[in-house]
């Protein structure tokens, strides 16, 4: 692959750095009195999230981060991965659990899911904004009990639990942020 | 955004700026400075290696800063002026830059690098008043570290460090001057910097200055780097009792870099080797390459001892508004034009 130099630096631009794939979040043009012209560069990494900032001289080479996301639909769980399905290609790959992480309470079975692969290799996925599941199990709120900013946990099929509102009932459907693990509002009663 | 709203939320700004460009005359003339004029299109638009001129027809440029012209005043018998003027720079396009922008810039014949320092305390403190923010101004988040304080007192006298002190401060390593590039390049290593393998001495400079020094300069009051390492100073004095130094410093505030000064060196055949030292640089880099300015030269030889200085008029204005983007107190940003 042909390299970048700092004028094609854009956001979303992916790039290797010290050996790993990064994203850049922002950029600007700095030059410092009487010196040459730099790119201040922050850049997301993309197997851990971690963010770093570089200060790029105009005209340094940097090679593209060989990364491609797919849409993929999560199949099962199988041992200790997760197997997901192309949804162009119908290719299968399996994931194992800690590439995953966190991110498998809030993804159920048929879900569709971004895949970002490294090296041809899976290196984690993006789940939608929100997700929408069924309640599995929750007590019963008490008539009566009002008070707002009172909780209580239900299950989902995925086997998290979220904290919900006491009006919320097994059975009723609700919308769940995928990056904060909250509770959103209630779609569908039971 | 429409125009009419663009210029309404840029208005307060704008007011701003032409106080503050009124308090700068009126301190220059309350110093009894002359107020000169010199061309915008020269054919030396300046040496440096990292700046590029704008063609202006004919074989001419425009000023990338008055400097050339203004020196010959002061060799010419003028020994204290200034000039409030347009310059223009190719490729220079960021939140703290725009290819046209205005400079102020002066010079005392006769005078120090301290009454430099000091001009530039008290044309602070006007501006600052000028726009009602005294003493202190908004520091907006772009423009500061972590954690730093929103706001800065502009109250002098502000902070003097030198290079050295601040290289040792802020990366634990010690720059004197004298370094090969090979020399710099593992001093970037030891600081934690990455620099490419045949990095040249001021880009390796820059780069350990960017990463581990700009973001301490002006935070907690403005801040004057003082003795810059010999390599860095094109048109300034050796210090005659440090020759790995030259007389310059620059000012920092709130994450602005507002002003450049030297002493100036007046030494014609030591100008004109280091001219032609600038040019094969541009010329080896890949940049065009300036006449060298003759009629500058032959002027040195005429100059008394001088300190001049070239401060941002604009940055000035962001400094004492807490604007994050230079448009914020332009007009017409280049891209509006």
């Amino acid at each position: 692959m042909a390299s970048y130099d700092t004028s094609d630096i854009r956001k979303g631009l992916k790039v290797m750095l010290d050996g790993n794939p990064f994203t850049v979040v922002e950029f600007q043009f700095i030059k410092p009195g009487k010196g040459a012209a730099f790119t201040r560069t922050k850049l997301k990494n993309l197997l851990n999230g971690g963010v770093i900032e570089r200060n790029l001289r105009s005209g340094e080479k940097l090679e593209p981060a060989n990364v491609e996301t797919k849409s993929m639909q999560y199949l099962y769980k199988e041992g200790d991965s997760f197997v997901f399905m192309d949804t162009t290609t119908y290719d299968q790959v399996h994931i194992p659990d800690e590439t995953i992480g966190d991110d498998a309470n809030f993804m159920p079975e048929q879900i569709v899911v971004e895949v970002l692969f490294f090296n041809d290799r899976a290196v984690g996925v993006t789940l939608p904004n929100f997700i929408e599941q069924k309640v599995l199990q929750t007590d019963p709120g008490f008539r009566g009990d009002t008070a707002t900013g009172v909780t209580k946990p239900a299950h989902i099929s995925t086997g998290a639990s979220v904290s919900v509102p006491l009006f919320i009932n097994e059975g009723d459907t609700i919308k769940i942020d995928t990056r904060s693990g909250e509770y959103i509002e209630r779609v569908a009663r039971a | 955004m429409s125009e009419q709203e663009r210029l309404a939320a840029r208005t307060p700004a704008l007011r701003a700026r032409a106080a503050v460009t009124r308090a700068v005359r009126d301190y220059f003339q309350g110093q009894d400075f002359l107020e000169v004029e010199t061309p915008a299109r020269v054919f030396s638009p300046g040496q440096e290696v990292h700046l590029e001129a704008i063609p202006a027809g004919s074989g001419r440029h425009l000023i990338t800063s008055p400097e050339y012209h203004m020196k010959r005043l002061v060799a010419g018998g003028l020994p204290r002026i200034v000039q409030f003027c347009r310059c223009y720079r190719a490729e220079e396009d960021g939140p703290h830059h725009q290819p046209e922008f205005t400079m102020v810039e002066w010079y005392r014949a006769g005078g120090t690098l301290d009454d430099l320092m000091r001009d530039c305390e008290s044309i602070t403190e006007a501006a600052a008043r000028a726009a009602g923010g005294w003493p202190r101004v908004p520091v907006p988040a772009s423009r500061r570290a972590e954690h730093a304080s929103d706001t800065l007192s502009l109250e002098g006298p502000f902070e003097r460090a030198t290079v050295r002190e601040l290289f040792r401060r802020h990366a634990g390593v010690d720059v004197r001057g004298d370094e090969s590039e090979f020399e710099m390049r593992s001093l970037a290593a030891a600081a934690g910097c990455q620099v490419a393998s045949d990095a040249a001495w001021d880009d390796v400079f820059y780069q350990v200055f960017l990463d581990r020094i700009e973001s301490h300069l002006g935070c907690g009051r403005p801040s004057f780097v003082l003795d810059w390492p010999a390599p860095l100073g094109a048109l300034a004095r050796r210090k005659p009792d440090d020759p790995l130094t030259v007389e310059r410093f620059e000012l920092y505030a709130g994450g602005l870099e507002l002003a450049n000064a030297f002493g100036e060196l007046t030494d014609p055949a030591e100008q004109r080797s280091r001219f032609v030292e600038e040019a094969a640089v541009r010329a080896k880099r890949g940049r065009a390459v300036y006449p060298i300015d003759e009629k500058l030269c032959k002027a040195l030889a005429h100059m008394p001892p001088t300190c001049g200085i070239a401060l941002g008029l604009d940055r000035l204005v962001m400094l004492v508004t807490g604007a994050s983007n230079i448009r914020e107190v332009m007009a017409f940003a280049h891209d509006e034009a």
